[in-house]
């Protein structure tokens, strides 16, 4: 096997509430690669997400997840996001007095207004229209979303997980959240790109097609773009045998 | 005392004593020493320094265990710079009594900010009975931030009556997020006539074994009439708060709300309740409470940026008591 993949999951179940959401899944992500992970709503991806952070009522029962070759599954959140892991959430959090300025902040070793800047702008949002703003509801849900990835970016973490950054962001913006993924990673940041719109893989340099819990192919973006488009969208087999596995498997 | 006879050399110490403390606080040292600025600073049931400008007139008497202010801002008057109030007792044990009189005249604008600074408190009483009105028209904007140090040793009991004029507006903030807060007893009943408005908004931090209680009533006793009554409570420890919010709609299209979060950490105890009253079918009140411990998307959210518990836990409830 080789050690120089930033993120190594192996043979990772999760199951909560008696049901089994992640099956034996294996992914790797090398430094500085985007890694696209496809698959239709309900499938387990931000499941996957929550238990790479750390999220509580997300410890695996069994697998095990290597960051930089070192076992984080015991790791909480914390430690795991000072290893330089972090997550943008799908429907991020509104924070109640916390302004934008602060929020970027946070996750930055050293906050200067200059990486403040120039995440919103990597985000085609005016620092000068949203520093002073409020992180809650008074921000519509494209750019509360749009404010997640800059604080992402301004963090510039080893591995950013991106949970459908492109979810509530109107397809003419589309392009800006793959401009960002794509800066990420010339900058040095992996990406687990997270989605489920079949638009946003070509900015992945490997792609996962993600179904009932498992890993079901693993390649060339365009590749899985292909089946994924062809065979899941719409998915014939949810309608015709939900829950059951008792399916031909792609 | 009147004003003008304030400022004797033989309290100058005590009036610089309160001046740093105010300004160890966060405040402007020169805004109580400014001529441009009404200002009004107090220790204990002395007056150690005031100061008046056009339109607004002070008055402070002593009595034994407090002083009694009268402020009135003549009719149409437009205070561009805040009013600065500075209430302390610096020694560690001490009564003060402040028993205020807000007089807004028609069409008057004016915005007060208080500080009140307790720093060396291990058992001092405040306690304010304010009576407020705020004329036709008229606009006040009260502000009240208390300093405390860690002892506890505070209890604070402000109370006010205040009446709004017709179309009048008045807005007070009341905030005590800084030191242990001790045992704080607050009570607000405002009246509101037609077009009138009232926000009040009570923030509170309480660790240690604090006690909060607020209470917040706002009668909105004529047409179009509108109210907020607003809290933001975090306690922990063995701390403990009980919020009643009360919303009464007796007019037709008055417009009212109660919206309360409490936060609730350790072995703390936190009750809300929200009353409203309907006294006209062409009212409407709403209400909305929230207690519990901090949201988990929100914790996670800022342990996912290297915070740790604890850190994420503080940066919510300050985001929330200063927001």
């Amino acid at each position: 096997m080789r050690n120089d993949y930033l993120l190594q999951i192996e043979d990772l179940h999760l199951q909560r509430e008696g049901r089994q959401i992640l099956r034996r899944v294996h992914l790797t992500v090398a430094p500085k690669q985007v890694f696209g992970l496809l698959g239709l709503n309900g499938s387990g991806k931000s499941s996957l997400a929550y238990t790479l952070m750390g999220c509580a009522g997300y410890a695996p029962q069994q697998g095990r997840i290597l960051f930089a070759g070192q076992d984080i599954t015991p790791l909480p959140i914390t430690q795991r996001a000072r290893l330089g892991l972090t997550l943008a959430w799908q429907e991020p959090a509104r924070f109640e007095g916390l302004k934008v300025r602060d929020y970027l902040a946070l996750g930055m070793r050293e906050p200067s207004q200059e990486r403040m800047e120039e995440a919103l702008e990597a985000v085609a949002l005016s620092p000068s229209a949203y520093l002073s703003r409020p992180v809650n509801e008074t921000l519509s849900g494209g750019e509360r979303k749009r404010i997640e990835l800059a604080s992402v970016y301004a963090m510039h973490p080893r591995l950013a997980i991106l949970d459908e950054p492109d979810s509530g962001i109107d397809v003419l913006s589309l392009d800006d959240v793959g401009h960002l993924i794509r800066r990420m990673a010339t900058e040095g940041t992996s990406v687990l790109l997270i989605t489920h719109r079949d638009e946003m893989v070509p900015v992945a340099d490997v792609a996962a097609l993600m179904c009932e819990g498992e890993i079901v192919r693993v390649g060339d973006p365009e590749e899985v773009r292909r089946h994924y488009a062809r065979r899941c969208r719409p998915c014939e087999v949810a309608e015709a045998v939900e829950g059951a596995r008792a399916y031909e498997r792609f | 005392m009147s004003v003008s006879e304030a400022r004797h050399p033989a309290r100058f110490g005590e009036f610089e004593a309160i001046v740093q403390s105010f300004e160890r606080a966060g405040g402007d040292p020169a805004l109580l020493r400014s001529p441009k600025v009404v200002s009004l600073v107090i220790s204990g049931n002395r007056v150690l320094g005031a100061n008046e400008v056009a339109g607004v007139h002070v008055e402070a008497q002593e009595f034994d265990r407090g002083v009694r202010i009268k402020l009135f801002v003549e009719p149409g008057t437009r205070l561009e710079t805040p009013a600065h109030l500075c209430f302390g007792v610096i020694p560690a044990e001490g009564v003060q009594e402040i028993r205020p009189e807000f007089d807004i005249g028609e069409g008057a604008r004016a915005k007060f900010i208080a500080h009140c600074t307790f720093p060396n408190a291990l058992q001092v009483k405040h306690l304010m009975e304010a009576k407020i009105h705020v004329g036709r028209d008229a606009e006040m904007k009260y502000s009240e931030t208390h300093y405390h140090g860690e002892s506890g040793g505070v209890e604070v009991i402000p109370k006010a009556e205040v009446r709004v004029d017709e179309g009048g507006r008045f807005a007070s903030e009341f905030a005590l997020t800084t030191g242990r807060v001790g045992k704080l007893a607050f009570d607000y009943v405002v009246d509101v006539a037609a077009r009138g408005l009232a926000e009040l908004v009570v923030k509170a931090y309480g660790y240690g074994d604090d006690a909060i209680s607020v209470k917040e009533t706002i009668r909105l006793n004529g047409e179009q009439a509108r109210g907020l009554a607003k809290s933001r409570i975090a306690v922990r420890d063995q701390a403990t708060s009980e919020v009643v919010g009360t919303t009464e709609g007796n007019a037709p299209y008055a417009r009212g709300h109660v919206d309360c979060i409490e936060i609730v950490r350790d072995q703390a105890v936190a009750n809300a309740i929200p009353v409203v009253r309907v006294r006209d079918d062409r009212a409407y009140v709403t209400h909305e409470a929230a207690i519990g411990t901090v949201n988990k998307k929100e914790l996670e959210t800022l342990m996912a940026r290297g915070l740790d518990e604890e850190e994420a836990v503080d940066v919510i409830i300050r985001g929330m008591l200063g927001g």
